[in-house]
């Protein structure tokens, strides 16, 4: 599909929906004024060696319900790749990771264990598989 | 009459006037060789900034402080918090890293986006510029100390401000004897 926020060549875009149960709430402490949670896809393209793009986010702060259930969520984002790398990619990786945000101090980024890994079908589409 | 008196005391205030001088010159090398060296150290031109819109709400608020480091050695990865400076333009910008395209030869491009705005922001690169590199990052955030960058924020919308928080500075260092 062309890509008309950038160059207009003809991209790869990717759609995916996800559910998401995760329970956060041990992460928290005095000195933790929010999450940032962000869902990255992560593969490896004949272009690129290592392409990183982030499909969802969300800030959690803190005092809110840092118990996740989500179903069937669409990404916040689109999943452009730079080049046609997406069809018939047989190693998608997804992983759910945070950034803590101090009251003051150091800002750590973090990774849940686990991740999934899914494969894009080999042709275009136009409608939902 | 004790005119010659007055002649030591005076004589006396420029040699401590000029002992004081120097003392204060030392006090500001001394603070410019710190800062060089926290450069040296973390390897950014600009070590510690102070943030200036509210574009990364509610994790960051104008004037809060942020430390940065830019090791070569720590590949940039999404969802850190990148300052950078667009080509041709000064003021630095503090925003997350949301999309990354890496080659094998380790060039890297990368896209970013403030927490609190809607759109990434290839709006705000150069005409033209659809991408980042590592050659616009000043620098990663690692660690941050809320409200006190507001000082800086005050000297530079207030100029008045400034020159008396100098004022004030000059005159103490004069006055006051060591």
């Amino acid at each position: 599909m062309p890509d008309y926020s950038t160059t207009r060549e003809r991209l790869d875009l990717g759609f995916v929906f996800f559910d998401l149960q995760a329970d956060l709430t041990p992460l928290f402490n005095w000195n933790v004024k929010q999450l940032f949670l962000y869902l990255t896809a992560e593969y490896q393209t004949d272009k690129n060696q290592l392409n990183q793009v982030v499909l969802w986010d969300k800030i959690i702060q803190r005092g809110e319900s840092a118990v996740l259930d989500y179903k069937s969520m669409s990404s916040k984002y689109y999943f452009w790749d730079d080049g046609n790398g997406l069809r018939g990619n047989k190693n998608i990786t997804l992983m759910l990771s945070w950034n803590i945000i101090p009251n003051s101090g150091m800002l750590p980024l973090l990774s849940a264990d686990g991740s999934h890994r899914f494969e894009f079908p080999v042709n275009y589409t136009n409608g939902r598989i | 009459m004790n005119l010659d008196f007055l002649d030591d005391v005076k004589r006396m205030n420029k040699r401590q006037l000029v002992y004081q001088v120097l003392n204060f010159g030392m006090i500001v090398l001394s603070a410019l060789m710190i800062w060089k060296g926290l450069m040296v150290v973390t390897g950014s031109e600009s070590p510690i900034v102070v943030v200036l819109s509210g574009s990364m709400e509610p994790a960051f608020h104008r004037g809060d402080l942020l430390f940065l480091t830019n090791y070569n050695q720590d590949p940039i990865r999404v969802g850190e918090i990148v300052v950078f400076k667009v080509d041709g333009r000064d003021i630095p910008i503090v925003h997350r890293v949301l999309k990354l395209h890496e080659r094998d030869d380790g060039s890297v491009k990368f896209l970013t986006k403030g927490d609190n705005n809607a759109v990434d922001d290839r709006g705000l690169y150069a005409p033209g510029q659809l991408w980042l590199e590592k050659k616009d990052v000043v620098g990663r955030a690692r660690g941050f100390v809320p409200y006190v960058g507001i000082v800086t924020i005050l000297m530079n919308d207030y100029p008045k401000f400034k020159y008396a928080v100098l004022a004030c500075l000059g005159i103490f260092v004069l006055i006051h004897r060591e």
